[in-house]
C-alpha cells in the first residue's frame, strides 16, 4: 500500500517533471479515441434515427416493388408493378388486412407546382386513404385522403409543409388551389412535419387520390407502382409474401428458374437492410478513423521510444539508489496508465460532446449513439499502446545492471 | 581496529568486450577490507579505479572471480537483495555524479530514502539537513543544470550521505571542489568513520591519499601497492595538510 502510494507520487512528479512529453502522448490518445468515437457515434446515432423512422412501418406490413433484373434491363425491358397486379392480389390473397397503392407521379422532387406566380418542385404521389393509419400521414391542418376522393377522382392534394414555404402558400393554405399537370388541385390537407433524413426532405411531397394520378397518365400508359400492405396476422406475413410472390410470377408470366421482376420485403427486411447499409458504413469509416488511431499510436509509441534513453538512465539512477524492479514497474505503469486514462477520458468525451453537437444541430437526429464496442476498441487500443510502450522500455532498463544502465546509449 | 572483514574480492577480473577487441580493465585483483577501514584508491587514469568501485558498490558484476559481501557471495544474491543492500548499505558518490536531471536538489537527495520507505515528511527533513551540510541549504529547489559542477557534487555527496550507509563509495569526491569545501567534505567522511562507517575513496590528491588510513595502488587493472598509513611516519603531518 505504501509502496503503490510512492510509486503514485513518483509517477505524477515525472509527468510532471516530464510535461511536454506527457502532454504528447495524451494527446496522440485523445485525437485517436475522440476521432473513432465522433465518427461512429454519428453514424450510428443516425443509422438509429432512419431505421426508427421506418419502423413506423409497422411491423406486419409489406412492401412491393418492381425489381428490374440485369436480364430485363440488357433485353430493354420495363418491369412494372401494375395496377393489374394490385386487383390480382386484393382479389386472390387472403389474409390482408389493408392494401395501399402507391403510384409515383414524379420522384426525386420533379413535379412541377403552381400556385400564383410561384413554382416549386416536388415529388408527387398518388395513393389512397389507407395510408393514413401511419403516422408519417397525419395532417396537422384539414384532412387527408378519403376513399370517396379515391373513387371520385378528385382533384385535391394533401401536401408536405416544404411546400408552404416555397409556394409561398398563406398560413392557412386548406382550399387553395395548386397546378400540376396542366391541372388545378384543391388543397385539402397539411402533413406533419418529419424533417431530413440523409439529406433528403420528407416534407417535399404532394399525395393526391390513387384514381385522379392514374386517370392523370391515360389510359393507354400503364404506371409502375409500388404497393403497401398489412397483413392481418403477423404470424402469416411469410406466407402471404409467399403466396403474393407466387402470384406475381404468374402475372408476369415468368418461367421457372427466372429470377423475380419484383421485390416483396417484409418491414423488418427493410430496417434490415438499411442497419446491413449503415453497418458497413461504419465500418467502412470506422475503418478509416482506424487509421487515425493507429496514428494515434505510432505517436505515442515513437514519444516513449525516444524517452527511452533518457529514462534508462533515470532508472539506472534509481537502481543504484535501491530502487527494486518492481519499485520501477510499478511507477512506469502508473505512469502510463494515468496518461492513457487521462488521454482516453479526455477523447471519449470530446468524442462524444462533438457527436451530440453535431446531434444537436441537425434536426431529427435522435441523438449521438456510441457503442460500448467503439469505446472498448478506440480507448483499449490507445491505453494497450501507451502501457505497453511505456512500460515496455522500462521493464528492460529494470532488468538491467544498474551500470548498464547508466551507460545506455 | 576490529579485523572483521567486510568485503573480500577473490581473483576478481572485469573484461570489456567491444565487438573484436578486448579490454581487461581489472585482472585478477584479490582484495580484502575490513570493516571500519578508510582506504584509498590511486592510480592513473584508466587504470580501472572506477571499475573497481563499481565492482565493490554492487552496480556491475565481474566477469570472473568473486566478490563476497558480509560472507555472502554477491553472485548469490538475487535482484531484491542486491537493491536492498545499494539502498541500506551502501552510499555511491558517482564520478560523473549522475543526478535525476529534472529533479531538484532535494528530491535527488530524498531519493534513496523513498526505498527505505520513509515518509514523505522525514525524508524531506533529512535531505535538507544533509544538504545544509554540505553547505547547499539555500539550493535545495535548483536543478542539477542549475548548478555549478562543484554544487552538483556536494548533491551526489548529501545523496550518498543522506541514508548513513555503512559503507561510503566515494569515486573523486573533491574532483570539483575549492581545497576549503573539500577540507569541509573530507571532515564529514572522518565522522562518519568514526562513527564506524567504512570508507573507500577514489583520488588523484595524495593529499587525501595520505589522510586515508589505507591506500591501494592501482595499475593497468592490477593492484600495485597495498601499504598502511597508519603505520607510516608522518602521517600526522599529512592529515594536517588536507
Ligand atoms: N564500458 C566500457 N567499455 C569498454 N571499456 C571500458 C568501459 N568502461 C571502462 N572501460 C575501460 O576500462 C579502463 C578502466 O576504466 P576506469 O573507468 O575504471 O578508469 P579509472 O581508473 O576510473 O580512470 P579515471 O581516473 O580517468 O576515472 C579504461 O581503459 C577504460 O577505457
Ligand atoms: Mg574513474
Amino acid at each position: 500500500m505504501y509502496n503503490l502510494l510512492e510509486s503514485l507520487r513518483s509517477a505524477f512528479q515525472s509527468i510532471r517533471a516530464h510535461a511536454l512529453r506527457s502532454f504528447l502522448t495524451t494527446l496522440g490518445i485523445i485525437i485517436a479515441v475522440m476521432s473513432v468515437i465522433t465518427v461512429v457515434s454519428l453514424i450510428q446515432g443516425f443509422s438509429q434515427s432512419v431505421t426508427s423512422i421506418f419502423s413506423k412501418m409497422g411491423a406486419n406490413g409489406l412492401l412491393i416493388t418492381s425489381e428490374e433484373t440485369t436480364e430485363d434491363y440488357l433485353a430493354g425491358k420495363v418491369v412494372k408493378i401494375t395496377p393489374d397486379d394490385l386487383q390480382a392480389i386484393q382479389h386472390q390473397i387472403t389474409g390482408i388486412s389493408k392494401i395501399t397503392p402507391v403510384l409515383i407521379l414524379a420522384g426525386n422532387g420533379s413535379g412541377a407546382v403552381q400556385y400564383g406566380d410561384q413554382t416549386a418542385y416536388s415529388s408527387i404521389y398518388g395513393t389512397t386513404s389507407s395510408h393514413a393509419s401511419n403516422s408519417s400521414f397525419y395532417p396537422v391542418m384539414g384532412r387527408y385522403l378519403t376513399p370517396s376522393d379515391d373513387f371520385s377522382h378528385r382533384r385535391v392534394a394533401v401536401i408536405g409543409q416544404t411546400l408552404l414555404k416555397d409556394l409561398d402558400l398563406p398560413k392557412d393554405p386548406i382550399g387553395q388551389y395548386i397546378g400540376m399537370f396542366g391541372q388545378w388541385f384543391k388543397i385539402i390537407g397539411v402533413l406533419k412535419k418529419l424533417g431530413t433524413i440523409a439529406g433528403q426532405d420528407q416534407d417535399d411531397r404532394i399525395y393526391m387520390p390513387y384514381g385522379t394520378a392514374h386517370s392523370l397518365l391515360g389510359a393507354s400508359k400503364v404506371p409502375d407502382i409500388q404497393i403497401d400492405l398489412e397483413v392481418n396476422d403477423l404470424k402469416d406475413i411469410d406466407s402471404v409474401a409467399g403466396r403474393i410472390t407466387e402470384l406475381l410470377r404468374r402475372q408476369h408470366n415468368l418461367k421457372p428458374g427466372q429470377d423475380n421482376d419484383f421485390q416483396v420485403q417484409t418491414s423488418a427486411q427493410v430496417t434490415g437492410t438499411i442497419n446491413k447499409i449503415f453497418n458497413m458504413i461504419t465500418l467502412v469509416l470506422g475503418g478509416i478513423v482506424s487509421i487515425s488511431l493507429l496514428v494515434g499510436g505510432i505517436g505515442i509509441m515513437n514519444i516513449m521510444l525516444v524517452s527511452v534513453t533518457e529514462r534508462t538512465r533515470e532508472i539506472g539512477i534509481c537502481k543504484s539508489l535501491g530502487a527494486r524492479r518492481s519499485d520501477i514497474l510499478l511507477q512506469f505503469l502508473i505512469e502510463a496508465v494515468t496518461l492513457s486514462l487521462i488521454g482516453g477520458i479526455i477523447g471519449l468525451l470530446l468524442g462524444y460532446g462533438i457527436g451530440m453537437l453535431v446531434a444537436h444541430l441537425v434536426p431529427q437526429f435522435l441523438g449521438a449513439h456510441v457503442p460500448w464496442w467503439a469505446v472498448v476498441l478506440s480507448f483499449g487500443f490507445a491505453c494497450g499502446i501507451g502501457v505497453v510502450f511505456g512500460i515496455a522500455p522500462a521493464a528492460k532498463a529494470a532488468s538491467l545492471n544498474p551500470i548498464d544502465a547508466l551507460r545506455y546509449e | 581496529m576490529s579485523r572483521e572483514s567486510l568485503l573480500e574480492l577473490q581473483h576478481v577480473s572485469k573484461r570489456y568486450v567491444m565487438g573484436e577487441a578486448t579490454l581487461d580493465a581489472l585482472k585478477d585483483v584479490n582484495l580484502t577490507i575490513y570493516r571500519n577501514e578508510y582506504v584509498a584508491f590511486i592510480g592513473p587514469s584508466g587504470s580501472g579505479k572506477t571499475t573497481l568501485m563499481n565492482i565493490v558498490g554492487c552496480l556491475d558484476k565481474p566477469s570472473s572471480g568473486s566478490y563476497i559481501l558480509n560472507d555472502t557471495p554477491v553472485a548469490d544474491l538475487d535482484d531484491n537483495a542486491l537493491a536492498r543492500i545499494r539502498n541500506r548499505e551502501i552510499g555511491f558518490i558517482f564520478q560523473n555524479f549522475n543526478l535525476l536531471g529534472r529533479a531538484d536538489a532535494l528530491r535527488n537527495v530524498m531519493q534513496p530514502l523513498i526505498y527505505r520507505g520513509i515518509p514523505l515528511s522525514e525524508r524531506k527533513h533529512m535531505a535538507t539537513e544533509t544538504l545544509q551540510n554540505v553547505g547547499l541549504g539555500d539550493r535545495l529547489h535548483h536543478l542539477p543544470n542549475q548548478l555549478s559542477g562543484g554544487q552538483r557534487q556536494r548533491v551526489a555527496i548529501a545523496r550518498a550521505l543522506v541514508g548513513k550507509p555503512s559503507i561510503l563509495l566515494a569515486d573523486e569526491p573533491t574532483g570539483n571542489l575549492d581545497s576549503s569545501t573539500g577540507r569541509d567534505v573530507m571532515a564529514m567522511f572522518d565522522n562518519l568513520h568514526k562513527n564506524g562507517h567504512t570508507i573507500i575513496i577514489v583520488t588523484h590528491d595524495q593529499n587525501i591519499a595520505n589522510h586515508c588510513r589505507r591506500v591501494v595502488r592501482l595499475m593497468d587493472g592490477q593492484v600495485l601497492s597495498d601499504t598502511d598509513n597508519v603505520a607510516k611516519v608522518g602521517n600526522q603531518e599529512a592529515m594536517r595538510r588536507v
